[in-house]
């Protein structure tokens, strides 16, 4: 018991790789959830972007952590470019959507269905 | 005059009626007057051609014979039966020599004559056309030497015969008596081609030469004298069938419902003589009971017709009769071995029987002018009851008929009566030598007969009263064209022609000594009495046989003269008396109406049997096959609950059929079946495999179809649904269940696929 305790605290006073790794983990899951159970289109969209700055975290650190370059942190930068557009555009789709459908609930628009 | 001369002449005589023939069938119409004129002078070229090659072969080659062979077709060497060819020729020896001359005498008077008579014929032109091809099968027959072509030629002639009786054709009892000619001429050809085969197969040919050659030689056919007499009499059955001897005598009266020239050349003077020379050609090859046979069908011939000729009224059935006698007479002359003296008779009878037929014809044509004067088309202008008188208007026609008819009765002076005289001397020497005069009394009887029945004709004819006095004055003689054929063949029925002999009871002349009888190549145990056994017994028989023939035709001419002229004896009455025997003879002693009942209604009975089994039996087959499959393709299930019998005894024949097909795959399958399981198994097996068939056979064929296949489609085509509507489920239209599957499949991959 005591020996367990005394790991976790080495391990939450020595932050390193792994560290990053199950931060963005988690919030890799807490996109990929709110992805698929949102029922707001906005909310879909805010789940993506958890997802994408869960990539961007993976990136970082292992840029920081396993190649001394920053090889990583670039990637981010673009990613982060590349979340915005893609930000843009999905809302512009979203505006659409409302305008045929009258609602954002995805599960509602089901009309590619039989 | 060299054989090649003689040959081509001969060839020559041959062709000219065909060319006849082939000229007035394609151009007839376009010819002047229709081409008779043509035929006609054809005709008598040949004729002196044909007695510019008698004469040359009596003084010149007087007993030779003269040949030409070609080979026809060599089919080499045939397997099972030898080398076989088959040859060609013709032969010209003295009988056919004489022959020649004969048919071409009687041919061309009787073109003459059909000028005169046939005027005015619908069918003029085709008439003569087919005189001509009449006559060139005539002359084929003389001209041959060997079988075959004498086959070609006789049923030649009999085409002819056929085309000439139905003349009319458009009259119902002319186009029979034609079919019934041709028919009965076919049956007794049927037997000559029988006998012409079996000594083919004997001798592999055709030619007489050859055969009588291999026979002098010991060859008979099949190595068997039975055979040789078989062989005989089959031949002499075409003879039968043409020269219209007992039974197939029937045709020849009723082909006198051709024109009379046309009876006159072909049913008295050559077709019917054809049969005859075809004896006298076989003459060497006859055993002894097949000459017994023909003397006695010649006897029974003669006997019966004359008995026929007696109570007829019709004047062309009495001289129909008549020739059928006289060939009768021939024949028999022939088959007691008088060979000269048949030959003789052909050759006599062929002169004064074409000049009776023509003389009838002229007495014929004299009454139907009168009788289409005085408008009376009801009156038969044949039936010697309505004539009478006429020897003061028709004086050539009487006096020439009275020619022929002394002829026929054997008066002497006639050429008639040589003939005559020689055969009826031939059966008594036939009768002395075998001790049987069943033939030598017919003979003489018939003579009486003979001469009672002609001058029956000749007295109703032309002496007595006529009945209508108008009819009488309307009547005048033929022209000339008619008148003169007549006067020719009564000069030549007297005696000096023949023998050239002054002495006019005497037969030795030129006749005699060119036709002998031809020495037999028959092997000796089965050969008639010798050529010179039999001439010695004629010597001897000569001096009674004119006597008695003397004596018997005086008798007939007495009674005929008693009974019609000097009216001493009632006939009418003698008729009633006898009136079973009298209703037999002009009914012609039933023959016809035997042969109705025996040869055509039993040939319609085997008709309607064969049609009875065709229409059931056979059809019932085809159509029971097409019921059972039917009934295979539809199944038989509902056959089989409805209860029908044929349905259930099929399913149970089908039952043990599929019990066995199952037994047998099982033993197939598991021939070694071991311990229980095994025989488990090979039970459960055949019981699958019955079941199946069963199964197969009770929905049917169609039922498989129906059942069975389209069940499995159908089933497919379910399962497809089915798969279908479960994977409808996925499909719920909400991009976040489709992301959800798309992400479980990622992780999946990754985890499953590292």
């Amino acid at each position: 018991m005591n020996a367990f305790f005394r790991d976790v605290l080495v391990f939450l006073q020595n932050p390193g790789l792994t560290h990053f790794l199950i931060i963005s983990a988690l919030l890799f899951s807490m996109g990929i959830f709110a992805i698929l159970t949102r029922r707001n289109a906005v909310m879909v969209l805010m789940g993506i972007e958890l997802v994408l700055n869960a990539a961007n975290i993976n990136f970082i650190a292992f840029s920081r952590y396993t190649t001394g370059t920053f090889d990583g942190q670039v990637i981010a930068i673009f990613v982060i470019i590349l979340a915005a557009a893609e930000a843009a555009i999905m809302l512009a789709i979203v505006l659409n959507i409302f305008q045929n459908f009258n609602t954002v609930n995805v599960d509602e628009i089901n009309q590619l269905k039989d | 005059m060299s054989h090649e001369t003689i040959l081509t002449l001969s060839l020559i005589v041959l062709l000219l009626p065909l060319f006849n023939f082939v000229v007035l069938v394609f151009f007839g119409r376009r010819l002047p007057r229709q081409g008779d004129w043509l035929g006609t002078s054809l005709l008598f070229v040949g004729l002196a051609l044909s007695a510019v090659i008698l004469y040359t072969k009596l003084t010149a080659y007087h007993d030779e014979t003269i040949q030409a062979t070609i080979t026809w077709v060599n089919f080499g060497n045939v397997p099972g039966f030898g080398p076989m060819k088959m040859d060609l020729g013709i032969m010209v020896d003295n009988i056919s020599a004489i022959m020649l001359v004969v048919v071409n005498i009687v041919s061309a008077l009787v073109h003459l004559f059909s000028i005169g008579y046939m005027q005015g014929d619908v069918r003029y032109g085709r008439y003569f056309s087919y005189l001509g091809v009449f006559t060139f099968s005539m002359l084929g027959i003389v001209l041959t030497n060997n079988f075959f072509l004498m086959y070609v030629s006789w049923e030649l002639v009999g085409l002819s015969s056929y085309l000439l009786i139905g003349h009319w054709f458009e009259k119902k009892s002319a186009s029979d008596a034609a079919k019934k000619a041709f028919v009965v001429n076919r049956v007794g050809d049927v037997g000559m081609f029988i006998g012409i085969m079996i000594l083919f197969a004997q001798f592999h040919t055709f030619s007489f030469d050859a055969i009588f050659t291999g026979m002098q030689a010991g060859q008979v056919p099949f190595g068997s004298e039975p055979w040789l007499t078989a062989a005989g009499i089959l031949i002499f059955c075409g003879a039968i069938g043409k020269s219209a001897q007992f039974p197939l005598h029937v045709w020849l009266p009723d082909a006198m419902e051709g024109p009379t020239p046309v009876s006159a050349l072909i049913h008295a003077a050559t077709m019917v003589a054809a049969g005859v020379y075809l004896v006298t050609r076989t003459f060497a090859m006859m055993t002894a009971d097949a000459l017994m046979f023909i003397a006695y069908i010649g006897a029974i011939t003669a006997f019966i017709s004359a008995t026929i000729a007696i109570a007829q009224n019709d004047i062309k059935k009495v001289l129909a009769y008549s020739t059928v006698s006289q060939l009768g007479y021939m024949v028999m002359g022939l088959g007691v071995g008088a060979y000269t003296a048949g030959f003789f008779h052909l050759s006599t009878h062929a002169m004064f029987k074409a000049g009776l037929f023509l003389g009838s014809g002229s007495v014929i044509h004299a009454m139907h002018h009168a009788l289409h004067h005085s408008h009376d088309h009801q009156t038969d202008p044949q039936d010697i009851r309505n004539m009478g008188g006429l020897w003061k208007k028709m004086p050539i026609t009487f006096w020439t008929f009275l020619v022929y008819t002394l002829a026929i009765c054997g008066v002497p002076f006639t050429s008639g009566f040589l003939s005559k005289d020689e055969i009826l001397a031939g059966t008594l020497a036939y009768g002395n030598l075998t001790g049987n005069y069943f033939i030598p009394i017919i003979g003489f009887f018939v003579a009486g007969l003979t001469a009672f029945y002609m001058f029956r004709v000749v007295i109703l004819t032309f002496f007595g009263e006529h009945k209508d006095q108008h009819r009488l004055d309307s009547i005048h003689e033929s022209p000339h064209v008619m008148t003169i054929p007549l006067i020719l063949f009564a000069v030549l029925s007297f005696f000096f022609f023949f023998t050239g002999n002054l002495n006019p009871i005497s037969v030795q002349g030129w006749f005699v000594n060119a036709v002998e009888r031809p020495v037999s190549v028959v092997p000796a145990g089965v050969a008639a009495a010798g050529k010179e056994v039999f001439e010695e017994s004629l010597h001897h028989a000569h001096a009674p046989a004119m006597v008695l023939s003397l004596i018997v035709a005086g008798l007939g001419m007495l009674v005929a003269f008693a009974t019609y002229y000097w009216k001493k004896i009632n006939a009418d009455a003698v008729a009633e008396r006898l009136k079973p025997v009298h209703q037999f003879l002009v009914n012609k002693w039933y023959f016809d109406e035997l042969y109705e009942f025996v040869f055509v209604q039993g040939t319609k009975g085997i008709a309607w049997a064969y049609n009875w089994f065709d229409s059931k039996v056979i059809d019932g087959i085809v159509n029971g096959v097409g019921r059972w499959t039917m009934a295979v393709t539809h199944g038989t299930k509902e056959a089989w609950e409805e209860g029908h019998a044929g349905a259930i005894a099929y399913m149970v024949v089908m039952g043990f059929i599929s019990f066995y097909a199952g037994w047998v795959t099982g033993s197939a399958l598991l021939p070694t079946a071991v311990g229980v399981w095994g025989m488990a198994g090979y039970g459960l097996l055949s019981l699958g495999v019955a079941g199946m068939t069963f199964f197969l056979f009770y929905v049917g064929v169609g039922g498989f179809d129906n059942k069975i296949i389209d069940g499995l489609v159908n089933f497919v085509a379910t399962l497809a649904g089915f798969f279908g509507l479960l994977g409808r489920k996925f499909q719920t239209g909400k991009v976040q269940t489709y992301l959800a599957f798309a992400m479980f499949a990622v992780m999946v991959f990754f985890l499953w696929f590292r």
